[in-house]
């Protein structure tokens, strides 16, 4: 009997959450780059808090898109090269649905885990206690379409020998909306305004993501298994 | 129900396959021999759909492969160079991972199979610290479980002892018997009556 889609994803995103929890430094990795960044700015720009709440929007987004290209390098690359993702194209299931279920786990490893860090280094650069939520909840939203968008593009630098220069090149260009309203959003919640605008098109470019992203990413893995 | 015909297929400016052709019916075995570069692996690429050619059609059951490609792919099992295994899981992990996204699978069947291939003793520990040959017999327990009417092989018998060399042709024996297809390159003899072997060298018709 062929296992159902809902079995398809169970199994596609538990094999992920056992092989990162077997091998945890890969996963703290793209966290410990963003905490450092986050750290290093008040020491290096100035210690003087209001003007370093100007620079914080920018500062945690940038660390933020960064990580997460350094954590993109892994959605992919080793099921490529161990002949997994050459078994998930020949199953005989869908291999968009088992791309989603791969990148939504990768969300859940890098994203959500950099969101819900990140009011300790927010702390550190002068965010205001009231504007923690709106901002974990803004990065949350932009780091699962930043993942949506990363699959693509590391779909499609699979063939690509050295693809880490190249698969940076790809993905920054599509990511400046999601760095632009994302920053945008904390620094009205900073500034203790309303942010639901700026998650509106958070929202939408993560809506796009998931309808299309996974599409493109399987076209894209085909590709670069040949 | 396997017509392959007419394979046309460039790999950047090396025509790698010049119009192979071949049909293999219920309980055959096609063995592709030839030298190396030939071309084996790109025709058993081709036609698990891995690889796109230029020129020619693989039907399966009176249909194109490529048009039904899901339907095609779910009576298919391909076992390449490398078996399929993920280093940081153990064996009986991996055939769980691998063979559930295809069918429901219960741990006794794993069980079963890896028993068949003798990959019962080491089946709990990492791939990773698995020999070559040891990881190959996990992967051919995952082909016994897909339950696939047609098997790929590429070089199945590589890494593999005396004993496991054994172990294929016996597999590929009782695939064929159920009424199985194998498709395979390997340099070894099978012990297979007559009609249901069909060997086709690549050499003469591949660059």
């Amino acid at each position: 009997m062929k296992a159902s889609p809902l079995a398809v994803a169970r199994l596609v995103m538990a094999r992920d959450l056992r092989l990162a929890f077997r091998k945890p430094s890969q996963l703290l990795q793209p966290l410990m780059f963003f905490m450092i960044v986050a750290t290093l700015f008040p020491l290096s720009l100035t210690p003087e808090m209001s003007r370093l709440r100007d620079a914080a929007p920018g500062v945690l987004w940038i660390g933020a898109l960064l990580s997460s290209l350094l954590a993109l390098e892994f959605l992919f690359r080793e099921d490529a090269q161990d002949g997994t993702l050459e078994q998930f194209a020949l199953s005989g299931q869908s291999l968009t649905w088992m791309l989603f279920a791969k990148t939504c786990v990768h969300w859940l490893l890098t994203g959500l885990p950099l969101a819900l860090f990140a009011p300790i280094a927010a702390a550190g650069l002068g965010v205001p206690a009231e504007a923690m939520w709106s901002m974990v909840a803004a990065l949350a939203l932009g780091g699962f379409a930043l993942s949506l968008i990363g699959a693509i593009t590391a779909g499609l630098t699979l063939g690509a020998r050295r693809g880490g220069v190249l698969l940076s090149l790809l993905t920054l260009p599509l990511a400046v909306p999601i760095l632009v309203f994302g920053a945008d959003a904390t620094r009205e919640a900073i500034m203790g305004g309303t942010i639901l605008p700026q998650m509106q098109i958070l929202g939408a470019i993560a809506i796009l993501g998931v309808t299309l992203a996974p599409l493109a990413a399987a076209a894209a893995v085909r590709i670069g298994l040949e | 129900m396997l017509k392959v015909s007419g394979l046309h297929l460039w790999r950047g400016d090396r025509h790698v396959l010049r119009g192979v052709s071949f049909d293999a019916v219920a309980g055959q075995c096609v063995l592709l021999t030839g030298r190396n570069g030939a071309g084996k692996t790109t025709l058993l690429r081709a036609i698990a759909g891995l690889l796109d050619p230029e020129q020619g059609e693989v039907n399966w059951r009176g249909v194109s492969a490529r048009g039904s490609r899901d339907e095609f792919h779910s009576e298919l099992a391909y076992l390449g160079h490398e078996a399929p295994l993920k280093g940081d899981l153990t064996g009986r992990e991996n055939l769980h991972f691998a063979i559930g996204i295809r069918r429901a699978v219960t741990p006794a069947e794993i069980d079963a199979a890896l028993t068949r291939t003798n990959a019962q003793p080491f089946a709990d520990r990492a791939v990773r610290t698995l020999s070559a040959g040891q990881r190959r017999r996990v992967a051919l327990a995952g082909v016994l479980l897909a339950g696939a009417v047609l098997w790929l092989l590429d070089e199945p018998t590589t890494n593999l002892d005396a004993d496991g060399k054994k172990l294929v042709a016996t597999l590929i024996e009782e695939q064929i018997a159920r009424g199985g297809i194998v498709v395979a390159a390997v340099h070894q003899d099978l012990d297979l009556a007559a009609g249901r072997l069909v060997t086709l060298d690549l050499s003469g018709i591949a660059a």
